[in-house]
């Protein structure tokens, strides 16, 4: 993955305000990169930008020698759905499906014939088997987490997000979490992308960006 | 295939957070108000157009008020045509000491022509013959009020007839529970015998033709040009226009009525729609991280729409079959009429309405979902992707007015109801909200609770306002059809005075005029004011010829195309008023007096001269006056009084209306056996009829209403709904400062009863103004409303929505406030 001088601006009342400034760097395939800055350094902005969730003013990202933002909005999110992986602060699992049904959510966007089986042995891997029946309301954080684990490695992703993976949970089930994506991530061979502010996950991390105001700290 | 699946698995999970159930309720609602109309209607369409083909009895019939000329039937033969005659008239049937008015038709060997009649003497079977002579058949009506049996006998006329069977099929007759009279088949050839036979006799003509449809064609062309215009031809296709005419504007009606439920189903769907997509805004970010496509989370929802809709379209339409179907057996004499079952063309108008609503209002929304950004699921603060309030608001629009004007079947009319009514919502929104906010701004003179009650209401003023109309407007109606009404009767009946004539006496011959004043001294009862009475059809004004074709409005065309009864007197009678003009002195001549509304009607001013055909022979005179008549005043009343040398010479007859007092009942009874040709028809008896129709057809239109009503409360429990998380993040609020569940219960019951009691008291304000205004501008009569309309108005709206919207919002209290405020509910 290659981001290009990525420059993000929003209007803020009438003047307009940049979040982030000509940001460039390399991930190679398989390589692990934490995103870390305090709070409105422009994390999350980037890692937006870096799946396609959102559009740059300036700049590029290019995803397996794929232009990421020549595409349109639909073309994005079929690439997502064929390279990427997320896991998210919040979980963000649907409310209205089991674990398993949440896992199996994008094999079934894909059109995989084979999701349940799949999805099966993903809550396998993360140890929930046995509460493959239960809705996400009814799951610890740390449970609801590993769902959201299951769901991003299930479609074997090229690439994983991570936005504060352990942000909502307390130190020893978010270790717990962390060591269990990690693990996943090794077996198998993911580029891991990670924005945190927990500089130890940080430090378990191949390269760190780090980020202030915006602009890339060197 | 997945995609389906996965869709209706959402579906099935969200069922519990309501606003499906919220989508379902309405648009069964909407598609069960359509559907009972169009199905009810179509029924009776049915019935016509099923007696339309038997109706009357022949390929060709021509009827008239006179003889045929003998060419007519010449014609016919010489063609190698049947035919045959019948004469139809009403007559007083006699059994013991009870007379019933009746429906003669004698008619002659070879009738029907066309159509089969069953009867049933012993045993039910297609007659094969027409009565016997000194026998007549009777309906069942006729047989139940006389209470009496096949083989009894009755006197019709100066003559005994026996009963020989009953008619169980019956054609060439008007349509079972519209007619009038029961009705009695007789041998043409008995007819003479009974003396009923007199000038002036209200006898109905029918020359029925049948065979070769080619020669059929071809006499039907011939007589075209040597038919008179008292005279009428028809076939099939003309049969009973007038009673086809009111049934499409009753369907219409009634089809706008059912509307307005669609347009609160419509209100409600697009409230619970729109929290739908609220609700699944980041759901729809995460799928479309995920690697969705916007089509994908399109069909998503679209799948489970649809699911939807065709639930909906079954459940609404089996609503509409069941609610038809009590309708029919509530209301006796279409029970009696057995019906046929209804077709599938109403389902499909009502389910192809239910599928505009959902796409009118609830498809919008639905697309917004497909443009959520992906982002959301990073930035929670993103919100509803934008979408023009214009297109949204102007597809709901343009639904309804395409609705509107399906089911009114004129631009005009559609788009009038469609923008009346939305007018009238938006005066009374506007007036509820203000009335919201003027509590709210007073809050400070109530208890606490009530403060807070005000508050709530007055801070979702717009939600509010909607729904207190959307309650109200079903409210008003059912308030219109059964209090107003009753006291409109009431008044109506009121303003009577007591010794009202209540029984007509027509058809007295010149030479029975002065035994009728005999047989009235004898009986100690006041001499009638017998008044005579010529048959006649108006032909030309101002020297130009009219017919049917001359007016556009259907009521004219009738006028014209028929005869009416003329009078001539000396003295205006004392229940008329002179509006215009002059009466005529004693002695003048030439000179005509027409009542104010058929002048309009007809388009005749002060001035004119008309020209009338009375029994083949033209007189013309000139319009001297105007009158205003009290129809219902039950007195005897004429649209056209003449000078008496303009009309004494021709065949007249005489009728009077008089007070019949109970303890004379007797009288009438005797009179029947003495001048048998005289009808004494009991105006009571008639007013009691006329009130059963109005009382049918108001049961009808209620049925229609309490959709509406219901629609109302789909209203409320969308907007409980749509405001439900809010509630319960105040609830927890509340509960965390110490409010304990009973405060909060109570805080709730007071919002519903403000809602319930504003409801009621706009229901019951719109429902004394309109009967106000059908008083004061359709009945001519002051209007006293009943003081019990409030507090029924109020006290039925405040129950109600407190019990409705306490089984909605039961819940919202019972959640551990920790749970809610973390969100995680």
């Amino acid at each position: 993955m290659q981001a290009i001088q990525l420059t993000k601006q929003v209007l803020s009342g009438d003047s307009p305000l940049t979040i982030l400034h000509d940001v460039t760097f390399q991930v190679e395939a398989g390589e692990s990169l934490a995103i870390v800055g305090a709070s409105g350094s422009g994390k999350s902005t980037l890692l937006g930008l870096l799946a396609g969730l959102d559009v740059p003013s300036s700049g590029n990202v290019l995803l397996h020698g794929a232009d990421l933002f020549a595409l349109d909005e639909d073309g994005r999110a079929r690439l997502r759905g064929e390279l990427a992986g997320f896991v998210f602060q919040s979980f963000q699992l649907l409310p209205a499906l089991n674990a398993l049904e949440n896992v199996m959510l994008p094999l079934e966007l894909a059109g995989a014939k084979d999701a349940r089986q799949r999805a099966e042995v993903s809550l396998q891997q993360v140890g929930l088997s046995a509460r493959a029946h239960h809705l996400p309301k009814h799951l610890s954080g740390g449970e609801q987490q590993r769902v959201a684990l299951a769901r991003a490695f299930v479609t074997r992703p090229k690439i994983l997000f991570a936005d504060e993976p352990t942000g909502n949970l307390d130190a020893a089930t978010g270790a717990q979490v962390i060591e269990l994506m990690l693990e996943l991530n090794r077996a198998q061979g993911t580029t891991l992308i990670l924005v945190t502010h927990d500089e130890s996950l940080a430090g378990r991390c191949g390269k760190q960006l780090r980020l202030a105001a915006g602009r890339v700290v060197v | 295939m997945n995609l389906l699946r996965l869709s209706l698995n959402l579906l099935r999970r969200d069922w519990r957070a309501g606003e499906w159930r919220v989508l379902l309720l309405a648009l069964v609602l909407a598609v069960g108000s359509l559907a009972t109309v169009g199905l009810f209607a179509d029924r009776v369409r049915q019935v016509l157009q099923q007696q339309a083909l038997s109706l009357i009895g022949a390929d060709l019939r021509i009827t008239s008020t006179r003889p045929f000329s003998p060419d007519y039937r010449r014609m016919a033969q010489a063609r190698g045509l049947r035919d045959v005659q019948s004469r139809t008239f009403p007559s007083m049937v006699a059994r013991g000491e009870q007379v019933l008015l009746g429906e003669m038709q004698a008619v002659e060997v070879g009738y029907p022509l066309r159509g089969k009649i069953e009867i049933d003497d012993g045993s039910v079977h297609v007659a094969h013959a027409i009565p016997a002579r000194g026998t007549v058949w009777a309906d069942e009506r006729l047989l139940r009020r006389l209470n009496m049996n096949v083989g009894d006998e009755v006197g019709i006329g100066a003559q005994r007839f026996t009963v020989a069977a009953r008619i169980v099929k019956d054609i060439d007759q008007s349509v079972g529970f519209a007619s009038f009279a029961p009705r009695v088949l007789m041998n043409d050839e008995d007819l003479a015998a009974t003396g009923l036979l007199q000038e002036g006799s209200r006898i109905s003509y029918r020359l029925m033709i049948a065979g070769d449809a080619a020669q059929v064609k071809l006499l039907r062309a011939e007589l075209q040009e040597k038919i008179s215009g008292n005279e009428k031809m028809e076939d099939v296709r003309d049969a009973r226009p007038e009673i086809r005419t009111a049934l499409e504007r009753a369907e219409t009606f009634l089809g706008l009525a059912a509307l307005t439920a669609a347009i609160l189903a419509g209100a409600a769907m697009a409230l619970a729609a729109r929290r739908f997509v609220l609700r699944h805004l980041d759901g729809c970010a995460v799928m479309r991280c995920l690697g969705a496509q916007q089509g994908q989370v399109l069909r998503l929802f679209l799948y489970q729409f649809i699911l939807l809709g065709v639930v909906a379209v079954v459940l609404g339409g089996l609503l509409g079959y069941v609610t038809q179907a009590m309708l029919v057996e509530s209301i006796a004499s279409m029970r009696e009429a057995s019906l046929p079952q209804p077709g599938v063309l109403p389902l499909l108008k009502a389910a192809v309405s239910g599928f505009a609503l959902l796409l009118g209002f609830a498809f919008l929304p639905l697309l917004q979902l497909r443009k959520v950004s992906p982002l959301r699921v990073l930035c929670r603060e993103l919100g509803l992707p934008e979408a023009s309030g214009w297109l949204i608001y102007g597809l709901a629009l343009g639904v309804l007015a395409g609705l509107f004007l399906w089911h009114a079947g004129s631009l005009k009319l559609g788009l009038a109801v469609l923008g009346g009514l939305l007018a009238g919502l938006l005066v009374f929104g506007w007036l509820a909200w203000l009335l919201l906010h003027g509590l709210a701004r007073n809050a400070l003179l109530f208890q606490s609770r009530w403060r807070h009650a005000f508050n709530n209401l007055a801070r979702h003023g717009r939600s509010s306002a909607v729904q207190v109309v959307a309650l109200s407007l079903g409210g008003m109606a059912l308030l219109l059809l059964t209090l107003v009404r009753a006291d409109l009767m009431q008044a109506w009946q009121g303003k009577l005075p007591p010794d009202t004539p209540n029984r007509f006496l027509v058809n007295v011959q010149p030479d029975q005029y002065q035994p009728v004043l005999d047989f009235f001294a004898r009986q100690s009862l006041p001499p009638p004011q017998l008044q005579p009475m010529v048959r006649g059809r108006l032909i030309a004004i101002n020297e130009e010829s009219v017919n049917g074709d001359s007016y556009p409005d259907p009521r004219a065309k009738g006028l014209v195309e028929r005869e009416f009864n003329l009078s001539y007197m000396e003295q205006m009678p004392g229940w008329n008023e002179l509006v215009s003009g002059v009466w005529w002195k004693a002695g003048e001549s030439g000179a005509l007096s027409v009542e104010e509304g058929i002048a309009k009607t007809l388009n005749i001013h002060l001035g004119d001269s008309l020209t009338y055909d009375v029994a083949g022979s033209r007189f013309t005179a000139r319009v001297t006056n105007l009158r205003k008549v009290q129809w219902d005043s039950m007195k005897v009343n004429f649209f056209v009084i003449a000078t008496p040398e303009l009309l004494k010479d021709f065949p007249t007859s005489y009728l009077s209306s008089f007070y019949l007092p109970p303890d004379k009942v007797r009288a009438g009874d005797e009179l029947s056996p003495e001048f048998p040709n005289i009808l004494l028809i009991d105006t009571g008896a008639v007013i009691a009829q006329v009130r059963s129709i109005m009382d049918q057809i108001a049961q009808t239109v209620s049925a229609v209403f309490l959709f509406t009503l219901l629609s109302g409360l789909a209203v409320l429990y969308a907007a409980m709904l749509a405001t439900q998380d809010e509630r319960s993040f105040d609830a927890a609020i509340l509960r965390t400062l110490g409010a304990d569940s009973r405060y909060l219960r109570r805080l709730h019951l007071s919002e519903f009863a403000v809602l319930g009691g504003l409801s009621g008291l706009f229901a019951a304000a719109g429902a004394v103004l309109l009967g106000w205004v059908l008083a004061r501008f359709v009945l001519e009569m002051p209007y006293k409303s009943n003081p019990l309309i409030w507090l029924i108005g109020m006290g039925g709206g405040v129950f109600i929505v407190v019990v409705a919207g306490w089984f909605s919002t039961r819940n919202s209290i019972k959640l551990p406030p920790l749970r809610v405020l973390r969100a995680d509910y």
